[in-house]
C-alpha cells in the first residue's frame, strides 16, 4: 500500500461478497468519519435502499439528504446523473424536458458499453474534484461488478478516442487512480466463500485497475469464548461420558445450553482458520481492521452507531 | 392445488431457477438440490450456474469448469457414502464463448460473424460489462433444455437486482432489436451519413461521445440487422420457456432482515411477472431450542448459581473450581448471545410473506460444504418432510 491510511484518504469504495454487511459497513465508515468533524457523503449505488435503512431514513434519492449536520446520503440514479453531466458540462438545459430522453438513454447506455458505469463513477469523481465534502463513501457495488465499474474510465478512454467523454474519463482515472485521494475498502466475513472472493478481488484490483486496496474489514468476527483449559473442560462435559451427571445436577434445558455454547465454539474455530488464510495470503502492507460480531436485537441505526464506534477503536 | 414441497417439484419440473440475495448459499443450494436429485431420484441430472463469481466449481469439486458440460464423477458419490441412481452433470457460463457461439449460430455469413466478432465494441460488450451475462444465460439454459439431454435443469442466478435483470433480459434483448431508435440508429449505416431521422439524436450523442465512436456502434449494429428477426425469435422462445409451467423458481434467502428483505422484493417480482414461484428455502437457521424458555432458564441458572455448580463441575471433570465456573459462564453467554440472535430471525420470519409457496428451513452447519458429502447432507434437509 502506498497511500495514507484509510481515514487520510477523500474516497472509499466499500465492497465485497454479498452478505458479508458491506452496507452496514459502509454506512459505520461514513457515520465515524462525520463524527471526527469532517463532512461525508454516503452514496449508494444500487438504490436497493439499504443505506437508508442502515440510518433509518426514507428511501433517498439522487438529491443527498442530511442524516446530521456533516453527514448527507444520496442513492445512484445513471439518467439524474446524465442530467446533470449535460447541464453542468455540456450546458444542454434542455435535456431534462425532451420527452424521449429516458428512451434515449436506455439505448445508448445499453448500445454503449460502460455509459451506466461512467456516470455512476463520474458523478463520484465529480463530488471529490469539487471538493464539496470532506470525504466520499461509497456503498458499491458487490466484488465482481467494482471491476467494470473502476475499470470504465480506462475502458472508454480505450473506445472513444476523442470528444468530451474522453477527457472527462481521463481526470475521473487521474482521481480514482491517485492513492493519495482513492481507495477500496473489501468487507468481507471470516467464512471461506467470502475469504476467498476477497482474495480474488484484491489480486483482480491489481491487475485490472489502477485503483489501491486500503484495507480489508473483516466483519462479525465471533470472540474467543474460551481459554485452552476452559475448552477442553467443555469438550471433556460435552462428551458423552459425563451424560448422567447433566441429567442429575444441570436444569432441564442445559442440553440446548450446551448445544448452543459448541456451536459458538465451532464456529468461532471455523473463522479463524479461515482468518488464516487472508492473513497468509493477502499483501502484509494491506491493513487488515476486525469488526467484532454483534449481538443486538434490531438492525439499523443502533447496529450502524455500534459499527461506527468498533471502527472507531480500529482505525485509531 | 399440488403440492410444492421441493421434492415433488425435483421430481417433477424440466427447469428450476434458484435466486435471491448474496450470500446467502444460494450457489450451494442449487448444487445440493441437483445432487440430492441425481442420488436418490435419478435421471439425468444438470446443475448450471450463472454467476460471474466462479463458486460452483469450488462446492462441486469440479476444478475448471468451463462453458461445456462436465459429468461429475459417479465415484465421488460412492465416497460421499451414497450410490447415485441417477447422473449429475454441471457447467458454467463462459459469457464471450457464448456470444461467440451465438453470433456464428445467426450470422447469414461467415463475413458478418468475423466482422462483428473483430469489432471493438462487440469484444467490450461481451467480455467487460457485467450486463451482457444476463441475456447470455438464459440464451444458453434455452440451448441446454433444447437438446433434451436433461430431465432436470437446476439454475443458480446471481444475486437478487441482477437476477432481475436476468429474468427481464429475453424480453428486453426483443424490445430492443424491433426499437425504432435502433432502426434510426442504423439508418445511417446504409446511406453512409447519419439519416434526417436521427440527427436530433445523433448531435447530442456526437457531443457526449464523439463522432467516432458514434460510427463504431452505428457498425455494429448495422452489421447486426441481418440476425435481428433470429433474436427477436429466439428471445420470444426463451421468455416462454421461463413461464412455462415446467419451469418453477425457488428463492433463496438466510433469515437476517436484510437478505430477507430482498427476498420479498424477489417474491413480489416473480408475481408481477407470472413465474411460478414455487418454494422459498431458508439457509442457516439456527436452532429453535434458542427460543425454547427452558434453555432459556436453565442458561440463567447456570451462570447465576454458578458457584455451588462450579464445584461440582470441577469434582465430576476434575479442573480447577475457577476453571468450572468460566466454563459455565461462557455456557451462558454463549446461549444469551446466541439466543439474540435468533430471535432477531424470528422475527424477520414471522414479518416475511410467502404468498403460495412453501418454506423449507435449512438449520446452520457448523462445517463448510466444501464437497459432494457436504452438498448431499444440505440435500437431505432441502427434500426432507416435515
Amino acid at each position: 500500500m502506498i497511500g495514507p491510511v484509510l481515514t487520510g484518504r477523500r474516497l472509499l469504495f466499500v465492497t465485497g461478497k454479498g452478505g458479508v454487511g458491506k452496507t452496514t459497513v459502509a454506512a459505520g465508515l461514513a457515520l465515524m468519519l462525520a463524527e471526527q468533524s469532517k463532512t461525508v457523503l454516503a452514496c449508494e449505488i444500487d438504490a436497493k435502499g439499504d443505506l437508508s435503512a442502515a440510518y433509518e431514513i426514507p428511501p433517498v434519492g439522487f438529491d443527498p439528504v442530511k442524516v446530521t449536520s456533516s453527514l448527507s446520503v444520496m442513492a445512484m440514479d445513471t439518467e439524474a446523473s446524465l442530467r446533470e453531466y449535460l447541464r453542468l458540462n455540456l450546458k444542454i438545459p434542455i435535456m431534462g424536458r425532451i420527452g424521449p430522453l429516458a428512451a434515449a438513454f436506455d439505448f445508448v447506455a445499453t448500445a454503449a458499453p460502460g455509459v451506466r458505469e461512467i456516470l455512476t463513477v463520474g458523478k463520484i469523481c465529480w463530488e471529490v474534484r469539487e471538493r464539496h465534502y470532506d470525504v466520499v463513501v461509497v456503498d458499491a457495488p458487490a466484488s465482481g461488478h467494482i471491476i467494470s465499474q473502476l475499470a470504465a474510465p480506462d475502458a472508454i478512454a480505450e473506445l472513444v478516442r476523442i470528444g468530451p467523454i474522453r477527457n472527462q474519463s481521463q481526470w475521473m482515472a487521474e482521481i480514482l487512480n491517485n492513492p493519495q485521494a482513492t481507495g477500496v475498502v473489501v468487507a468481507t466475513t471470516a467464512e471461506e466463500m467470502p475469504i476467498a472472493e476477497t482474495i480474488e478481488l484484491t489480486q483482480r484490483l491489481e491487475q485490472e485497475t489502477s485503483v489501491e486496496v486500503a484495507g480489508i474489514v473483516v466483519n462479525r468476527v465471533l470472540p474467543e469464548r474460551f481459554g485452552p483449559r476452559e475448552a477442553a473442560a467443555f469438550a471433556e462435559l460435552n462428551s458423552d461420558t459425563h451424560r448422567a451427571w447433566i441429567d442429575e445436577h444441570l436444569p432441564e434445558g442445559a442440553p440446548a445450553v450446551l448445544e448452543a455454547t459448541r456451536l459458538a465454539t465451532q464456529l468461532r474455530r471455523h473463522r479463524s482458520r479461515h482468518l488464516d488464510v487472508l492473513r497468509r495470503e493477502m499483501d502484509p502492507s494491506v491493513p487488515l481492521y476486525y469488526l467484532p460480531e454483534l449481538f443486538t436485537r434490531a438492525e439499523g441505526l443502533r447496529m450502524t452507531r455500534q459499527v461506527a464506534t468498533h471502527l472507531a477503536e480500529e482505525l485509531g | 392445488m399440488a403440492s410444492r414441497d421441493l421434492l415433488s417439484l425435483l421430481e417433477t419440473k424440466e427447469i428450476i431457477i434458484t435466486c435471491g440475495p448474496g450470500g446467502v448459499g444460494k450457489t450451494t443450494t442449487a448444487a445440493a438440490a441437483a445432487a440430492i436429485t441425481a442420488a436418490r431420484e435419478g435421471g439425468r441430472v444438470l446443475v448450471l450456474t450463472v454467476d460471474p463469481a466462479r463458486r460452483l466449481a469450488d462446492a462441486l469439486g469440479v476444478a475448471g469448469i468451463g462453458n461445456d458440460v462436465v459429468a461429475v464423477d459417479p465415484a465421488l458419490f460412492a465416497e460421499a457414502g451414497m450410490e447415485a441412481r441417477g447422473s449429475l452433470s454441471a457447467a458454467m457460463l463462459d459469457t464471450k464463448k457464448s456470444w461467440d457461439e451465438l453470433i456464428a449460430r445467426h450470422a447469414p455469413s461467415e463475413k458478418t460473424r468475423d466482422r462483428i466478432l473483430s469489432n471493438p465494441l462487440y469484444t467490450s460488450l461481451t467480455t467487460r460489462f457485467v450486463q451482457s451475462h444476463d441475456y447470455i444465460a438464459m440464451e444458453r439454459l434455452y440451448e441446454l433444455h433444447a437438446t433434451g439431454e436433461w430431465d432436470l435443469i437446476v439454475v443458480d442466478t446471481p444475486p437478487t437486482r441482477n437476477a432481475l435483470d436476468f429474468l427481464d433480459a429475453p424480453a428486453r434483448m426483443a424490445d430492443f432489436f424491433s426499437s425504432r431508435l435502433l432502426r434510426w440508429l442504423i439508418m445511417p449505416s446504409r446511406s453512409g451519413f447519419l439519416g434526417i431521422a436521427s440527427k436530433g439524436f445523433a448531435q447530442v450523442a456526437d457531443r457526449i461521445l464523439g463522432r467516432q465512436f458514434l460510427a463504431d456502434i452505428t457498425e455494429f449494429f448495422g452489421s447486426l440487422e441481418s440476425m435481428y428477426e433470429g433474436f427477436v425469435e429466439r428471445s420470444q422462445a426463451v421468455r416462454r420457456l421461463l413461464s412455462d409451467e415446467r419451469t418453477a423458481f425457488v428463492v433463496v434467502s438466510s433469515s437476517e432482515l436484510v437478505p430477507l428483505r430482498e427476498a420479498t422484493f424477489f417474491v413480489e417480482q416473480l408475481a408481477t411477472r407470472n413465474f411460478l414461484l414455487a418454494c422459498v428455502v431458508l439457509n442457516r437457521v439456527l436452532p429453535r431450542s434458542l427460543a425454547d424458555s427452558s434453555a432459556t432458564e436453565a442458561s440463567l441458572k447456570i451462570s447465576q448459581d454458578s458457584d455451588h455448580l462450579a464445584e461440582q463441575l470441577g469434582a465430576e471433570l476434575k479442573v480447577d473450581v475457577n476453571v468450572a465456573k468460566r466454563v459455565l459462564a461462557t455456557m451462558g453467554e454463549s446461549f444469551t448471545d446466541l439466543s439474540v440472535i435468533a430471535h432477531r430471525e424470528a422475527a424477520a420470519r414471522a414479518n416475511f410473506s410467502l404468498g403460495s409457496a412453501s418454506m423449507v428451513e435449512v438449520p446452520l452447519f457448523d462445517e463448510d460444504i466444501h464437497d459432494l458429502r457436504g452438498l448431499l447432507r444440505l440435500g437431505e434437509f432441502l427434500i426432507a418432510k416435515d
